[in-house]
């Protein structure tokens, strides 16, 4: 226990800020992953044919590449890609992009595939006459989308957000790989100064059980408020 | 885009995916043992049991791959009785350590399948079984397995594909898999773009041939249309 010991010989600190970072990039890349989800769930729900294309292939080619390999393209390519961009403007310095931005886009991307398919699904399991009934009744779009469809389909979508919440937290664990200090990173630097690797990776799983375990009952309390009345 | 790399790495690449795809087939075997067998011991009726099989999904299932592959591969080698055992040979290999990880953890998933697929028979066949004087056994073996596999096939799919892309995670001890070569070639040449893109390509390609496959299966068992 003396490992978990706050202040200058123990690594209890450290990995309390780790886990605040874990935290923080997790629900970052799912507010990113949202944000790309408003873009491409219209997409994938869309008449056009080419519209949907360009839905369909973000989710296909996201969810059927793997996390890992997403984040070194994201890790690798990405600095290179901006500075290639910045160049055509005339900017030839070094740019470094900060691996908390870097690792909250990628799994952000991530998490927006999955994020998108739970909300098509969850707009396409509203009663069709609901849409018709806001049709007929001279609604404007905008709003018979955020007052009607939004309250009926939230309810439909967060049991399955909260599956995406998961995973979206699991993936952060792959953002050690680029340097940022989350949990994961976080143990391997304290097992390899300790030599203790089976004590803080373990303590690493118990960190992310705890996680999943309380962001869990916070999600129950939000199921139950937006079933009121089913 | 320098199109003449993408082509040259192609060979080395494909020649790591036989890599992934025996640690994708062995884990999945594997894991489909484990997760039969958990399934089977979540619906027991002692509630002891059952809590165990519950628990052990729960942790697999709560906590990151990448956690489970380093307390196997880097933790259980700081343990000095066990590295005088005959399991010593297995776990000092990063591609068993690896296989053991991804078939705990797929069969975390599976069992949770299994035990859903289970659930979902309805009771008239397996009443209509007893009723005519069939064994438990036999009940077990030729009704509920197969219609349970039946049932959750689509689900299984799944998992074969999110297994599949667990498989890249190998490349973290050692293992020289498609993101493993990938990595190798991208630090020698410096070309992360072209490298990653193929490498997703060739993952696309075999999520897109099992994608196939569960859906020619699942027609195949659909014997109601």
């Amino acid at each position: 226990m003396d490992l978990l010991s706050f202040g200058k010989t123990g690594w209890g600190d450290e990995l309390f800020y780790a886990t605040l970072m874990t935290i923080a990039v997790s629900i970052t890349a799912m507010l990113i992953g949202f944000l790309f989800s408003i873009i491409f769930t219209p997409l994938k729900l869309s008449n056009n044919k080419f519209l949907n294309f360009i839905g369909n292939s973000y989710t296909t080619v996201i969810r059927g590449v793997p996390e890992l390999l997403v984040i070194y393209l994201f890790f690798f390519g990405g600095s290179g890609a901006i500075m290639y961009v910045a160049s055509i403007f005339g900017y030839f310095e070094y740019i470094e992009i900060n691996a908390f931005i870097t690792g909250s886009v990628a799994i952000g991307i991530i998490s927006g595939a999955y994020s998108t398919e739970v909300f098509r699904g969850a707009i396409k399991s509203v009663d069709e006459g609901q849409f018709e009934a806001c049709k007929v009744l001279g609604f404007k779009k905008h709003i018979y989308f955020l007052k009607v469809i939004m309250p009926q389909m939230l309810r439909l979508a967060i049991p399955n957000l909260s599956n995406v919440w998961q995973i979206t937290l699991k993936d952060t664990s792959l953002i050690s790989v680029t340097g940022l200090v989350e949990i994961m990173r976080q143990s391997y630097i304290a097992a390899g100064s300790t030599r203790d690797p089976l004590f803080f990776y373990s303590f690493a799983a118990v960190l992310y059980l705890m996680i999943t375990f309380l962001s869990m009952k916070l999600i129950n309390r939000l199921e139950v408020k937006y079933s009121r009345g089913f | 885009m320098d199109l003449g790399l993408m082509y040259a790495s192609l060979p080395k690449l494909l020649s790591a995916t036989i890599i992934t795809l025996k640690l994708l087939l062995l884990s999945l075997f594997f894991g489909l043992i484990i997760g039969l067998l958990f399934a089977i011991l979540r619906l027991n009726k002692n509630p002891i049991i059952s809590k165990f099989a519950y628990g052990y999904s729960y942790v697999f299932r709560g906590t990151p791959l990448l956690v489970q592959i380093f307390i196997i591969y880097f933790g259980l080698g700081q343990i000095e009785y066990f590295r005088s055992t005959v399991l010593w040979i297995i776990f000092k290999e990063p591609y068993w350590c690896a296989t053991i990880a991804f078939a705990l953890n797929t069969g975390a998933y599976t069992s949770e399948i299994l035990r859903s697929a289970f659930e979902t028979i309805k009771p008239g066949i397996i009443e209509a079984g007893k009723s005519l004087g069939v064994s438990n056994k036999i009940i077990f073996y030729k009704i509920q397995i197969p219609v349970a596999i039946r049932q959750s096939l689509p689900a299984y799919g799944n998992e074969i594909i999110l297994m599949m892309k667990g498989t890249s995670l190998a490349s973290t001890v050692t293992l020289m898999d498609i993101t493993g070569v990938a990595k190798h070639i991208v630090s020698t040449t410096y070309k992360p773009l072209e490298i990653f893109f193929m490498a997703g390509g060739i993952y696309l390609f075999m999520t897109f041939i099992i994608h196939n496959l569960i859906k020619y299966l699942e027609k195949r068992f659909n014997y109601q249309q």
